[in-house]
């Protein structure tokens, strides 16, 4: 008896769903009683209850919206771009002795430099744009997919390549093909699934920089005192991240049916 | 009639290292001929399975494989020990694979991957993934993906060490069935000598530091052959003695 009931509450989805469920109150409660009972000093701490009405406020006066989309703006911009150039970059590296040798210390002198480094350059050459802050975004998904898909490449295993020998496939691309990419793919595509999550941490830092976007009108309300709104962007945020986290985990699951799971 | 593979004092060493894995190597195999390489691990049956695969290099000696390019077919296959699927390619797909660049249409390609899974009784697996297979079966669809090339020369390297007995003697009976049907020359490397004897025309006895060919032993038994018959079993022992 005792069993069946400690299995109902971990085991099935119905009992995780309401223990999940049980976190999220015990943490609201939690923050409600720490602003009620003044552990927190009077006005530094939001109140969660009024969130709801704030999630109306900030809708109805049409700033969540356009800042959602503008904030999407430079997060895809940023995010294809780097991905695109990491996997590039990250592929000619790994796929040749010379180009790896050729670009070691040069990856190895400005992978350190962390991405918001990069704002001062980001204002000096694209303003406060959409530009710069893709720019700032691409540079921190440049450097997540470069590594993934570089080491993804150099780990493949050299049987298959043994393989496409003794079965007469020849010529780079046939192996880059049919060899490379499907055996360096699930290395790849976790990069590319870190770099969707290292976008969304480098886009609300990139956006103080001015950009219109969730950053920039979280640094507003929080200028303002309005720390309910402030929280508003923050759930906002993670809304958007685990959607987009989801979606592609989806895709990545198509592409990688071929794995035992 | 010329021999199909014919390797004439053939030496092998790796990168640095001046010692020999095996030196002044001599071996024919005939067309349509099983020829059963055995050896003690450390004599190099695999290495001299590559370099004829052309996977690996040999320090000197030659190699000629008298087979004329016939179209759409490959002039040798290769089985690898590990059975070697690409596990991103459905079984069908994996055949597949070795036949790409032959020029086959459509429909040609279609009816030689349905022949060779129909040969190896795979057919109802064809849409599986590698995973899903057992190690026999993996092993089968190695042997498909290689006849379906069309070889004359089918180069296997230990391909039955990795599964278990009883797997291990269906498989040798259903590659005597598909090599009698397809009339393929094949160089058959193995630990095994009862294995070597069971299913050989010759078996060759690799020992020595550096190996070379210790004996050279047609086995005269008709086929098919019990693996249990005294006279196969006295064979082997009496190879057995070389190693």
């Amino acid at each position: 008896m005792h069993t069946s009931k400690a299995s109902f509450w971990v085991a099935h989805p119905v009992g995780r769903a309401l223990l999940g469920l049980a976190g999220v109150v015990a943490f609201v409660a939690i923050w409600k009683l720490a602003q009620v009972t003044g552990w927190a000093r009077a006005g530094t701490i939001p109140d969660p209850f009024r969130l709801p009405q704030t999630l109306l406020d900030e809708w109805r006066s049409e700033r969540l919206l356009p800042a959602i989309l503008s904030s999407l703006v430079h997060y895809v911009w940023g995010l294809g771009l780097g991905t695109l150039l990491g996997f590039l970059v990250g592929a000619l590296a790994a796929s040749s002795r010379w180009t790896d040798a050729l670009h070691a210390w040069l990856a190895r002198i400005l992978r350190p430099i962390p991405p918001l480094a990069w704002v001062v350059f980001a204002i000096a050459w694209f303003k406060v744009s959409h530009a710069g802050a893709a720019f700032v975004i691409a540079i921190g998904v440049f450097w997540v997919n470069y590594f993934a898909t570089w080491s993804a490449v150099r780990n493949v295993d050299p049987k298959y390549y043994e393989l496409a020998q003794a079965f007469g496939q020849q010529g780079h691309l046939n192996r880059a093909l049919n060899v490379t990419l499907p055996a360096s793919a699930p290395g790849i595509l976790a990069g590319m699934r870190t770099g969707i999550g290292q976008a969304w941490m480098t886009l609300i830092a990139a956006e103080l920089l001015g950009v219109p976007g969730m950053g920039q009108e979280m640094n507003a309300a929080a200028g303002v005192g309005a720390y309910e709104a402030v929280v508003i962007y923050m759930l906002v945020i993670s809304l958007v991240y685990t959607l987009s986290d989801t979606l592609f985990a989806r895709f990545e699951k198509r592409v990688l049916q071929w794995r035992p799971s | 009639m010329a021999p199909i593979l014919k390797i004439e004092q053939l030496s092998f060493h790796y990168g640095d290292n001046p010692a020999p894995v095996f030196a002044n190597l001599d071996l024919s195999v005939e067309k349509g001929e099983f020829v059963a390489v055995v050896g003690g691990s450390g004599v190099g049956k695999s290495t001299l399975l590559k370099c004829v695969a052309d996977l690996a290099h040999s320090s000197s000696g030659r190699i000629t494989l008298d087979i004329p390019e016939r179209h759409a077919s490959r002039r040798r296959a290769t089985v690898f020990q590990d059975g070697r699927l690409l596990p991103w390619r459905r079984l069908r797909g994996n055949i597949a694979y070795g036949l790409k660049g032959l020029n086959l249409s459509k429909t040609d390609q279609q009816a030689r991957i349905d022949e060779v899974l129909a040969l190896t009784r795979l057919t109802e697996l064809a849409d599986r993934w590698p995973h899903q297979l057992s190690g026999g079966q993996a092993q089968r669809a190695g042997i498909a993906r290689a006849l379906a090339v069309h070889p004359d020369l089918l180069l296997m390297d230990e391909p039955f060490s990795a599964v278990d007995a009883i797997t291990r003697q269906h498989l040798q009976d259903e590659l005597l069935n598909i090599w009698q049907k397809t009339g393929a020359a094949v160089l058959f490397i193995t630990h095994d000598i009862e294995e070597a004897v069971y299913l050989a025309d010759r078996v060759v006895v690799l020992s020595g530091s550096p190996a070379r060919v210790q004996l050279d032993q047609p086995v005269e038994l008709a086929r098919p052959r019990g693996r249990n018959a005294e006279d196969l079993q006295q064979l082997a022992h009496a190879i057995a003695q070389e190693l």
